[in-house]
């Protein structure tokens, strides 16, 4: 019996599991599934060598959530540590000179270490406590989830080793000093594209030789069940504040939130509390490079097919033989091949809408927020700034849509200075 | 019956274990992974796992890691896996297992993968990254084509699953040696062989060992043990080392070692 490629094109399609059945249904807040299922996508494709570990962390997580002491902890520590709740600032200025709906920018990168991603090192820190694990690992792309992991793991006296692409690591030398300034190991990886894939790569590899004593702190919503949820839940912070910000600053829920996706844990977070309102219009930004042709990019939701990859199914840039293929952005978190399966499973059910945005766009909005706000933002958080000030011209007024401001963007002045071809002193 | 069901039954008969070589298709090129397969026959390998090379292969270790790199960056396409088993003597008897990621089955579609794979000669697959409780379609769909599903039992699989993935498993049982990902090892856990000898006790499936397999201290060591011996990163170093006129001289000293290896298994013998 032979079959030709194009048998196998045709019945891929027909293959189970490929998103079609969700499509039907109305997005849900209840997933994922005990699987780790959300949806269709989601799951578990690692090595058995990891199945104990991940059985551990979903029933140790389990209990933390319903613990009261652990969610005091985490609580208290998000307010001392990291400063909590972080501003909703009415972006006047800006909603002025675009003249549509008001802008609020939920400022995140008001938190220790810059960025969102120390909310959710934080739990898994604690986490890593309960389990009596003794070391952490963690990937990092722009270095941000990195220094978060760092942080943690110093507050907590945690030896911590991160490993970062070799690309990344030049791109983003400011956070690599860093981590290594609060105690952390930097491994550059010289493997594959030197991003942020093949960090998660290196990763997981260590993750199989030293499970039994080391937790790995995924940064972001993608990698097998539970990381997805849980990581999602951690950042949930993010949009349950906005709920609450909102109603106190303007009376209601916000017409629109748009958030930047690279995996998507910032707007998995902030999207999650609002999932079920359904007059809030969701807006996931991915990173468009240069261009719409393969390998110029890194928007798998608009450009890419539901695949496997790191160990969760979603969708992910795959060539017809299931390779993963090289993807562009500017921007180092940004720069990856796949993304949650959550937002997979928004993008099926149609409660989220993905839209990509290039590099040269994401520029002008960091210039545009950083000249009438006098905030300078992460180059990840300038994609959603970019299409959110499109996506407001067109609302009316007495609208409001809310960035979330994920990151800030002193990590990126060399890189800026690189891209404009300035010199750097 | 596969050709796998087919093999142990006899190496059973005979008390004799099988010694199974990994080697990755296309490195460094197809035409050699031709030659080395009929080559590994020839020297009395029981049966052989074709590594289809993917770009992110978290089980593997450096070695193979680097294969499956060298063979993508020469333009390794699926088709030729396909095309390599099928351009073989048909003589050769050693049967082929693909060791194949479940992103790559998944992407061409698992009906698809299994057909071509078995139109063009492979008796089963190996998929690292699919776990038991992913495999039910899997399972299903390899056993209405008479295509083995092979499965991995690590030493953190805890005992009632161990029987679990030997029960939706076939052809035979992986037994991965060490917590980690592939490579050669100096020591193995001391724990190994009561655990092989555990679920020898719970499964009638041959058991094969692999991982950390380096040499013929260990083969020796392990062969009692186990009804074969999977030996893949030992192997895949010394093919790395080929050059452009020493193909010919690589291919006898892989010959050599697998050789070396069936000669350690034979005298370890009750």
């Amino acid at each position: 019996m032979t079959t030709t490629p194009e048998d196998a094109a045709s019945s891929s399609s027909d293959a189970p599991g490929n998103g079609e059945s969700a499509l039907s249904a109305a997005a849900s807040s209840q997933v994922p599934d005990a699987a780790g299922r959300f949806g269709d996508f989601g799951g578990r494709f690692v090595p058995e060598t990891l199945t104990q570990a991940l059985d551990q962390l979903a029933d140790e997580y389990d209990k933390a959530k319903r613990d009261p002491q652990f969610q005091r902890d985490l609580t208290d520590l998000l307010k001392t540590f990291v400063g909590r709740p972080s501003p909703l600032y009415h972006a006047r200025r800006l909603s002025q000179a675009v003249g549509g709906a008001q802008i609020w920018l939920k400022r995140e990168d008001l938190n220790h270490t810059g960025a969102h991603k120390i909310n959710n090192t934080l739990g898994q820190a604690l986490l890593t406590r309960r389990m009596g694990k003794t070391r952490v690992i963690a990937e990092t792309g722009a270095g941000q989830h990195g220094v978060a992991s760092a942080t943690a793991c110093a507050h907590f006296g945690l030896p911590c080793v991160v490993f970062m692409g070799a690309e990344d690591v030049r791109r983003q030398k400011p956070n690599v000093f860093s981590m290594r300034l609060l105690g952390a190991e930097v491994r550059a990886v010289e493997s594959g594209s030197r991003t942020l894939r093949d960090a998660v790569n290196e990763a997981m590899r260590d993750w199989m030789s030293s499970v039994e004593q080391t937790h790995y702190i995924i940064g972001s919503v993608i990698g097998p069940h539970p990381f997805p949820m849980m990581v999602r839940d951690f950042q949930a912070v993010i949009g349950k504040e906005t709920r609450g910000q909102c109603l106190d600053s303007f009376g209601r829920l916000p017409d629109c939130v748009v958030a930047c996706v690279g995996g998507g844990s910032n707007a998995a977070g902030m999207f999650y509390p609002f999932v079920e309102d359904e007059g809030v219009r969701l807006v996931g930004v991915e990173a468009g490079g240069r261009g719409v042709e393969p390998g110029e990019h890194a928007s798998p939701l608009t450009f890419g097919a539901p695949g496997v990859l790191h160990g969760s199914f979603s969708y992910v840039m795959q060539d017809e033989d299931g390779q993963t293929c090289d993807v562009h952005s500017m921007s180092a978190g940004l720069d990856y091949p796949g993304v949650g399966p959550e937002h997979s499973y928004w993008k099926a059910t149609k409660r989220a809408d993905y839209l990509h945005c290039q590099d040269s766009e994401a520029l002008d909005a960091f210039d545009k927020l950083a000249r009438s706000e006098g905030i300078l933002a992460a180059l990840e958080t300038s994609h959603a700034t970019a299409k959110a000030i499109q996506i407001a011209a067109d609302m009316p007024s007495d609208q409001h849509l809310v960035i979330c401001l994920s990151g800030r963007g002193d990590k990126d002045a060399m890189e800026l200075a690189r891209l404009r071809g300035e010199a750097w002193e | 019956m596969t050709a796998i069901d087919d093999l142990f039954a006899d190496l059973r008969r005979q008390g004799r274990k099988a010694l199974m070589p990994f080697v990755t298709a296309g490195d460094p090129d197809m035409e050699f992974t031709g030659q080395l397969l009929e080559a590994l026959s020839d020297a009395g390998a029981s049966m052989c796992e074709v590594g289809v090379p993917y770009s992110d292969p978290i089980a593997d270790g450096p070695v193979i890691q680097a294969s499956y790199q060298r063979s993508l960056d020469k333009g390794f396409r699926l088709q030729q896996l396909f095309d390599l088993a099928a351009s073989l003597k048909p003589q050769m008897a050693m049967p082929l297992v693909t060791m194949v990621s479940y992103s790559i089955i998944h992407r061409i579609g698992l009906e698809a993968y299994v057909q071509r794979a078995l139109a063009a000669g492979y008796s089963g697959a190996i998929v690292p990254d699919l776990l038991v409780e992913e495999a039910a379609e899997v399972s299903r769909v390899c056993q209405a084509h008479d295509f083995n599903l092979i499965q991995l039992v690590t030493p953190t699989t805890p005992r009632e699953r161990q029987v679990q993935i030997a029960n939706s498993s076939s052809g035979f049982l992986y037994f991965v040696s060490v917590t980690g990902i592939t490579g050669e090892r100096n020591q193995l856990p001391s724990d190994l062989v009561e655990n092989v000898q555990w679920l020898k006790e719970q499964t009638d499936l041959p058991i094969c060992i692999g991982f950390g397999i380096s040499g013929p201290d260990t083969a020796r060591q392990l062969a009692p043990v186990a009804d074969g011996l999977i030996v893949g990163s030992a192997f895949v170093r010394r093919i790395a080392e080929v050059t452009p006129d020493s193909r010919a001289e690589t291919i006898r000293q892989v010959q050599a070692f697998a050789k070396e290896l069936l000669a350690a298994m034979e005298d370890s013998g009750p």
